[in-house]
């Protein structure tokens, strides 16, 4: 088991260095970073020495090799448009973003996972195709119009809940944290609904598939041939069975909630790295672009990373070949 | 019982078009589906002669007309059916030209992927080895990111390359690309999986056996029985696609409002929300939802109907 982790851990560090690669290319070959710092009354002289001093004139690798160091030490150098440092807006933002895809990632577990074992469960009841009418309509539903949706009935309509930004926040260190207080936690509700609908559908539909194929097994019918209460049966054998390739998909499903986010983030204008970074894509901030690059994708280095190992733990047939 | 599935499957290649029309018949929610896409195509087609208005005719434009309602409610006008924006430009003929574009870069993008991801399929299912082993790498990579993050940081990249106008002038072909090349990852893996299986079989070897180049096996004999899929793929994929250009113009880096797509109308009338016009943006994301659920109705059919090892 040590082996395959190093293996995998070999895999993801490779990842890294080939989605650095990319961000690095971004910075170096999209636009001219030197436009982007100095002033028009710069003259060509001081160009030169500042094309100098950042080592824009070393060759490729020496200067990739120094963008990675520097990433490593969460250094991605100055956005072009807020001119502040990249790794300070990030953190800024992070909790928002993290706070936000938790919520949705827990409401959409929390209601799609049940769901799925009710349809499977009882196919021709009436809630089941009611479920299953719903998710194809949630399927069908972009993510922004959800959102709109939402703004205008409980915003605009009911004037029940806020419909942008973050509410109060409160300062937990370097931490802040908008679920302490009343109108953070009303802020909140919109935009986590709007993250979670399109998971709900999707953890609805997968459940729903991968249990009824374990449901028509062999050993599920030797169970009920050995009079085992239908109960045992279907929520000790048969969901546990269900759940190894459902902790795949929703253990990705985690890192697309992020990226969704911009989305969500973006209609509700919450304050999180979604926001930032779509501002960064339509005013081309390359620093800021790149650093986003890394940063989702040392999440979904990561997430691959713990659902492999948990493979191990739910799985026993692994562990014997291992 | 294998029996039975083995004679259901030699009648369905054999008779696969009857059968595909038999089953299409058998399926009311299929045929609503086909209807109500045939005609948002039809009418994104011949826009010019379907839209009561042209509504990028400055000479016909009233700013004078803006924000009138739909015509049912207190102050709208039968000529403009379900109201006007901001510009005054009439809803209902920004919805149909809107929708012409939603559309082309719908299709254009899923055949543009269809394309890449089914020759990556083919070369990396019929070379094997380290061909194979490096594409599908690549493609295991890019499949654990989101197709919309990989689409925004393409558009990302093309504008930093080109100036603004350019950029505005080229919105649409960008999008394509951009759509294009984040999409072509599902169809590589079913087709290489296909192609795995056919290789195998004897009419590949026959043809191996009399000379035939590579590139003939694979084009002419391999690819048409792993179309099946593919197809399915495709009309999930046209869904995903019409959904995630109207993503990228909603969040503003799509196509510029000047020749809006559903997603820019979209994003245009959502600053009239809070002012009480909500036609503005309600409108067209009926619109939108009408397309792709249809569309979704009959991938979802037709995934049943061809039933392929999909999954």
């Amino acid at each position: 088991m040590l082996k395959f982790i190093l293996m995998r851990l070999l895999q993801s560090i490779i990842v890294m260095l080939v989605v650095g690669m990319i961000a690095f290319a971004l910075f170096r070959f999209v636009g001219d970073p030197i436009n982007n710092m100095v002033g028009q009354d710069t003259t060509m002289a001081e160009r030169e020495a500042l094309t100098e001093s950042l080592g824009l004139n070393d060759p490729f690798m020496v200067q990739y090799g120094r963008f990675i160091l520097n990433a490593v030490q969460g250094n991605f150098g100055m956005s072009y448009r807020l001119r502040q440092p990249v790794s300070k807006l990030i953190a800024e933002r992070f909790p928002a973003t993290l706070e936000l895809s938790l919520i949705s990632a827990f409401l959409a577990l929390a209601l799609g996972v049940p769901m799925g074992i009710y349809t499977a469960l009882k196919p021709k009841s009436f809630f089941s195709r009611g479920f299953m009418t719903l998710s194809l309509l949630g399927v069908s539903l972009p993510t922004f119009l959800i959102g709109i949706l939402l703004i205008l009935f409980f915003g605009v309509t009911l004037r029940w809940l806020p419909t942008f930004g973050r509410g109060e926040v409160i300062q937990l260190g370097w931490w802040s944290t908008g679920l302490l207080t009343a109108s953070g936690l009303k802020s909140v509700i919109l935009p986590a609904i709007t993250l979670a609908i399109f998971q709900i559908t999707l953890i609805v539909r997968l459940v729903r598939a991968e249990m009824q194929e374990v449901l028509r097994s062999d050993y599920i019918k030797f169970a009920h041939a050995r009079g085992l209460s239908p109960r045992l049966i279907n929520f000790s054998i048969a969901l546990r069975n269900t759940l190894v390739p459902v902790i795949t998909i929703i253990g990705l499903q985690i890192g697309s909630i992020i990226a969704f986010a911009i989305i969500t983030e973006s209609v509700f204008q919450w304050p999180g790295m979604g926001l930032l970074f779509i501002q960064a894509v339509s005013e081309v901030d390359i620093p800021v672009m790149a650093a986003y690059l890394l940063l989702i994708a040392l999440v979904f280095v990561v997430i691959n990373l713990i659902v492999d190992i948990l493979y191990f733990v739910v799985d026993p047939r692994l562990r014997v070949q291992s | 019982m294998s029996d039975i599935s083995n004679q259901k499957d030699s009648f369905l290649t054999r008779f696969r078009d009857s059968d595909l029309w038999w089953n299409f018949k058998a399926s009311p929610s299929a045929i609503i589906a086909a209807i109500v896409t045939f005609i948002i195509v039809f009418g994104a087609i011949f826009a010019n002669f379907v839209a009561p208005h042209n509504p990028f005719d400055l000479a016909t434009v009233d700013l004078m007309d803006s924000l009138l309602p739909p015509a049912w409610e207190d102050g709208g006008r039968a000529s403009y059916l379900l109201g006007t924006d901001d510009q005054g430009r009439d809803v209902f003929s920004t919805i149909i030209y809107g929708s012409r574009i939603s559309l082309i870069v719908g299709f254009a993008s899923v055949g543009l992927a269809a394309i890449l991801g089914i020759a990556v399929g083919l070369i990396s299912g019929y070379a094997g080895g380290i061909v194979d082993t490096i594409l599908m790498r690549i493609a295991d990579v890019q499949l654990s990111f989101p197709a919309i993050l990989i689409a925004l940081l393409i558009d990302g990249v093309a504008r930093g390359i080109m100036p603004r106008d350019m950029h505005d002038e080229l919105a649409v072909y960008v999008l394509i690309i951009a759509i294009g090349l984040s999409f072509w990852v599902q169809y590589a893996r079913t087709v290489r999986s296909s192609v795995m299986v056919e290789r195998n079989k004897e009419y590949v070897q026959a043809g191996q056996v009399i000379g035939l180049p590579d590139w003939i096996i694979l084009v002419r004999h391999i690819l048409p029985n792993v179309m099946g899929p593919v197809l399915v793929i495709a009309t999930i994929q046209l869904a995903l696609a019409v959904i995630t250009e109207a993503t990228l113009s909603f969040l503003g880096v799509g196509v510029p409002p000047t020749s809006p797509s559903l997603g820019t109308l979209i994003r245009i009338g959502n600053d009239y929300l809070f002012s009480g016009e909500w036609w503005i943006t309600i409108f067209p994301g009926g619109a939108l939802v009408l397309l792709v659920l249809s569309v979704n109705i009959l991938g979802d059919w037709l995934r049943d109907a061809l039933n392929p090892k999909l999954r």
